[in-house]
């Protein structure tokens, strides 16, 4: 009876845990699987290559959505790397236990969690408005904001996985802390490292809101670094939100360039990390 | 050539925790040194003060003096003086992103020997005198990480003496190890002593007897006896030395 009460028990566990895997699969094939249905009829080569047509008018691309995206994220990555990378190198090599470390990787914390757009309204006023005018510079110090927390957080993450006893066998040989770090403790964390900072990289290519009040959009190519420019996100918001049939199509198909691009960090970032288990 | 050790008053502390508590005793060049002791009498932060590790962590503290071959360690630079005074750890600790080949020349290479020639020949020098190159001779690229557990501490070993440090000091070396890399490694420590001065710090008593030429016991952070081999083992000063000895406590 007993062992009878204890198998029931049992399945009626796994039906649950079950039931609320599937429940979680819906809305994730759900959004993917819609994207692409709307958005693969939509997109062509022109696409990738063309300038936005006029209001209403069919065809047309969001070449400068792609480029615009692709430079914010570049600018982003340029400020955000080095500095999450050798902050988290100083919160785990020089200064673990301080009250001031502990602020840092609090603040660290607090900053993963805020809301994008906050940061967007920060940049607004702190960039946007003393230049007098959207930038792509703007655009992409919004979201190295975004990403310095995240990188420092997942690098700490790895360098502490380094054993200590790694430390000492370099320690031991008469080697400098300087070189230990550079040429035993971040090779032995490439990989990892690596993978967290792509994964940064892959989260605020999708980012809006912080977009909205820095880079602004345009139905153009932006010609300098010093100007408002389009980013698929932003382009997505404003044709999505439009009255027009066609620049719906094109929305989908922004998100689905957009979904890809996410896709393929990803995937990079987690080939990466196989070949290192291995 | 081995070098002798002065060591004068060591005292250690962990925190508040005084783990050593003024330690005098004179370590003789080219001979075996075993210390022996039960979990936690000092004897690891007895060896790492002798490379100046022990102050590597933090919340630690020394006093003392410990003359290596006529000059105070405290008077030199860390990072220099663990050129002269190698160690190996209990457990082996190879450089993971290095192959087996980089993990020997590591001391070397990283603190700027670039001639290609020199550092092939002392690679093949320190694995044919750990008594690992006839193993690894055919894939010195591969991982470090790829070779068994008594491999890779030979590989540890081999990287130690790369350096051409005159003391080695091993912390517990084979207590990781099966019997037959254990016997490798005990044979490996015979033939060092002819150009190195070791201390090694060990839990198993027969070891010492088989390896040591001289043995300290070690109890609470003090030195009790210090002596040949053969004497400590069967005619000791000390009624802890014998109790320990013979098994009745630690």
């Amino acid at each position: 009876m007993n062992d009878r009460l204890r198998r029931y028990r049992n399945l009626t566990m796994m039906g649950i845990f079950t039931i609320a895997t599937l429940i979680a699969l819906v809305p994730l094939f759900g959004v993917l699987g819609y994207v692409v249905k709307n958005g693969f009829s939509a997109l062509n080569f022109e696409f990738f290559i063309n300038l936005p047509k006029a209001m209403g008018l069919s065809g047309g691309g969001m070449a400068n959505a792609i480029v615009g995206t692709l430079i914010m994220v570049a600018i982003a990555t340029l400020i955000g790397i080095p500095i999450g990378i050798l902050t988290a190198i100083y919160l785990t090599e020089y200064d673990r236990t301080s009250w001031f470390s502990i602020g840092v990787r609090f603040a660290t914390d607090v900053l993963t969690g805020i809301p994008s757009i906050i940061v967007g309204i920060v940049i607004y006023t702190a960039v946007v408005l003393k230049m007098g005018h959207f930038s792509a510079l703007a655009g992409g110090l919004s979201l190295a904001i975004i990403m310095i927390p995240l990188i420092i957080r997942s690098t700490e993450e790895m360098l502490k996985l380094v054993s200590h006893s790694i430390r000492e066998a370099g320690y031991a040989l008469g080697i400098s802390k300087r070189v230990i770090i550079l040429r035993i403790i971040l090779p032995t964390a490439a990989k990892g490292i690596i993978t967290g900072a792509m994964l940064a990289v892959a989260r605020v290519s999708g980012e809006t809101a912080p977009l909205l009040f820095t880079a602004l959009g345009n139905q153009y190519w932006a010609h300098s670094l010093n100007e408002p420019i389009a980013a698929l996100p932003v382009q997505i918001y404003q044709y999505a939100t439009s009255p027009y049939k066609e620049w719906h199509q094109q929305a989908w198909a922004g998100s689905l360039v957009l979904i890809l691009m996410v896709i393929v960090l990803n995937l990079i970032a987690r080939l990466a990390f196989r070949s290192r288990s291995n | 050539m081995g070098q002798s050790l002065i060591v004068r008053h060591l005292e250690a502390w962990y925190g508040s925790n005084k783990t050593l508590k003024g330690i005098n005793m004179q370590i003789a060049p080219n001979q075996v040194t075993a210390i022996i002791g039960p979990s936690g009498c000092g004897k690891s932060t007895f060896v790492r003060c002798i490379n100046r590790m022990h102050e590597t962590l933090p919340g630690t503290k020394v006093k003392g003096e410990i003359i290596l071959d006529g000059e105070s360690i405290y008077d030199q630079d860390p990072v220099a003086l663990r050129k002269t005074v190698g160690m190996v750890f209990q457990k082996a600790n190879p450089f993971p992103s290095m192959s087996i080949y980089e993990n020997v020349v590591a001391g070397l290479r990283l603190n700027g020997m670039k001639s290609k020639q020199k550092l092939q020949a002392s690679a093949e020098k320190s694995l044919r005198m750990a008594a690992l190159w006839d193993e690894v001779k055919d894939r010195l690229n591969y991982s470090g990480m790829s070779l068994s557990g008594g491999q890779q501490q030979r590989l540890c070993i081999a990287r130690a003496l790369a350096v051409e440090p005159s003391v080695l000091l091993m912390d517990e070396p084979a207590s990781a190890l099966d019997p037959i890399a254990t016997t490798h490694i005990e044979e490996l420590i015979r033939q060092l002593k002819e150009n190195y001065t070791i201390l090694i710090v060990t839990h198993n008593m027969q070891q010492a007897a088989r390896i040591a030429d001289s043995t300290a016991f070690f109890l609470s952070g003090e030195l009790v006896e210090h002596g040949p081999t053969s004497e400590i083992f069967t005619n000791p000063n000390d009624k802890r030395t014998e109790d320990y000895i013979t098994g009745r406590f630690g």
